[in-house]
């Protein structure tokens, strides 16, 4: 089974959050990238997993600059077996899944999983609009995911419950908790990635459906009124005639 | 022209998500000066429907087929894609919620229409041009995305406006035919496992939530209680749901739910920024907290210093109290 696993490159959450050229870049200095958590602890870790109990391949593969290769050599130091960079800026999310469905049609693969939303943009997309240029089917929010002669079983997150699916590949996955457990490279993993192939490619198109006109900061903190511990029953009061919410 | 939103059945009720995209498309619909139409797919009751005119919508598509019961990535961008062209739709709204977040961008794709993701305000438009507020940074930030595709796309972040409803106003309910083939259909659903007898978490007014700082999964009898009480919903934060003292779906911000209730009440929760995210458009916070440095205190509306083990006992105690004087 050949699984495609897509990797996003994002500032740890850590960071501080600020902006520049009048609020329409954000700013990177001082800032630690890494790969995007969901995409790196439950669609690579999964993969993996996959591949190490019915064989095949794991290929990742990034769609970002030549700066991104530190995330790159940690998903191969993981267990990917090769690499995919699509040499671009990853501006607009229909780009990215465009490079990535291009990517994805030469391999030939037969499962993709992607991460939940990037910690950065927030945006859910990307998985949807790559099983849509694939036309493949997709179920998102996948906490369990196994596969048994070309046919997988996943649980999915519903309102308020789950959903156990059962769907043809091809396909697209997209992850959420508990998919996997998270590793940590060990040092073969580490030596060995240094030596894993990793293909740079040129982007192909450059159609973007979407421009992000600028950012901004939210307003300060609210003003907080404090109520002493020994007074519970203001709060009751103050929820009420005040707050008026209950 | 039209707005279309897509709309979702559960339980034999439209889902409080999908209203609140209904209503979205109407106000979107009204500032156009256009209508507001909803296409609803699999078997629903037709004075159900008729009851989105509440929220605006002029015109309901209803493709009432049973095989449209189950949601279907593939199937359901097919469908959607089919009647945003039969009514002529140049904005389509959905939720973004755990189908809409993979539906729009699919239907993004499909009718190369710029897409929008979570937006938390209406679109402001200049001539074709959209701009729409949308939460960055796990809320630490918004962006304004600029859309000007001729069609466009945009999925409303759950809990980010509150429907105005006009009583009594009905919507006209019209049989929608999708074509569709035996291929159309990926996937099959086997069984589902939903958790009964709470208040769901997303369409609760009132949510009671505890962290870590309650010390152990034995400790939510109190929380539990006091929510009873209330007639609130149950929440928790991220560390709390990772050693399973309480079950991930009750686990709210920025991996977990986006809620946005009347009154969220956090107890014993320090208020990272992700936990924050989650919650930070509730209308009221009120934070208890032994520790005074606690960030969650810069985010909330009240607080109280305090002890958990004291102080919700004791506000369980006042609000029966109160209940019984109201």
């Amino acid at each position: 089974m050949k699984i495609l696993v897509p990797i996003a490159k994002v500032p740890d959450t850590t960071s501080k959050i600020a902006f520049i050229d009048n609020n329409t870049k954000f700013n990177p200095d001082g800032v630690t990238f890494i790969m995007n958590p969901t995409d790196e602890w439950y669609a690579l870790v999964r993969a993996i997993e996959l591949k190490e109990k019915q064989g095949g391949e794991v290929v990742v593969i990034h769609v970002g600059l030549a700066d991104s290769d530190p995330i790159i050599r940690k998903a191969l130091a993981l267990g990917a077996d090769r690499a995919i960079r699509v040499d671009a800026d990853p501006t607009d999310a229909y780009f990215v899944a465009t490079q990535i469905a291009a990517q994805a049609k030469e391999g030939a693969f037969d499962l993709i999983i992607t991460g939940k939303e990037t910690i950065d943009y927030n945006s859910f997309e990307l998985g949807g609009m790559i099983a849509e240029l694939l036309d493949w089917p997709a179920v998102a929010l996948v906490s369990k995911l196994e596969i048994e002669n070309g046919v997988a079983t996943l649980k999915r997150e519903v309102e308020g419950g789950t959903e156990t699916v059962e769907v043809k590949l091809p396909m697209l996955v997209g992850a959420e908790k508990d998919l996997a457990i998270a590793r940590i490279p060990n040092m073969k993993g580490i030596m060995s990635a240094k030596s894993k192939p990793v293909a740079v490619v040129a982007a192909t198109g450059d159609t973007k459906l979407t421009v992000i006109a600028n950012y901004a900061l939210p307003d300060k903190a609210k003003q907080i009124k404090y109520i002493s511990p020994d007074n519970v029953g203001e709060l009751v009061r103050l929820l009420h005639e005040e707050a008026k919410v209950i | 022209m039209a707005v279309l939103s897509f709309v979702e059945i559960a339980d034999g009720k439209i889902k409080k998500a999908s209203v609140e995209a209904a209503y979205y498309g109407s106000k979107v619909a009204e500032g156009l000066g256009t209508d507001s139409v909803a296409v609803v797919f699999g078997t629903a009751d037709a004075a159900t429907l008729a009851a989105l005119g509440e929220v605006g919508v002029k015109k309901v598509l209803h493709a009432n087929d049973a095989r449209f019961n189950n949601f279907d990535s593939k199937l359901y961008t097919k469908l959607l894609a089919e009647a945003a062209t039969a009514s002529g739709a140049t904005i389509v709204v959905a939720s973004f919620n755990h189908n809409g977040k993979l539906l729009a961008p699919r239907l993004s794709v499909r009718l190369k229409a710029g897409y929008v993701p979570g937006a938390v305000e209406l679109p402001v438009f200049t001539g074709n041009e959209a701009v729409v507020k949308k939460n960055v940074y796990s809320g630490k930030a918004s962006a304004h995305y600029k859309v000007a595709t001729d069609v466009k796309i945009i999925s409303v972040n759950p809990n980010s406006l509150s429907p105005v409803k006009t009583a009594g106003a009905t919507a006209a309910v019209e049989a929608f035919a999708p074509s569709v083939a035996d291929s159309d259909f990926t996937t099959v659903v086997k069984s589902v496992d939903k958790i009964t007898g709470t208040i769901p978490l997303t369409e609760a007014e009132l949510v009671v939530s505890a962290g870590r700082g309650l010390k152990g999964p034995e400790n939510w009898g109190m929380i539990e209680e006091l929510a009873k009480e209330m007639g609130a919903a149950t929440a928790c934060s991220r560390p709390v749901s990772d050693v399973d003292w309480r079950p991930h779906h009750e686990h709210v911000g920025q991996t977990g739910l986006t809620i946005r209730p009347n009154l969220y009440i956090a107890v014993g929760i320090s208020g990272a920024i992700q936990h924050l995210a989650g919650v930070n458009g509730s209308k009221v916070i009120v934070v208890i907290n032994t520790d005074p440095e606690a960030p969650f205190f810069k985010a909330a509306d009240y607080g109280i210093v305090g002890d958990a083990f004291q102080v919700v006992p004791q506000l369980i105690q006042e609000y029966k109290k109160f209940k019984a004087a109201h």
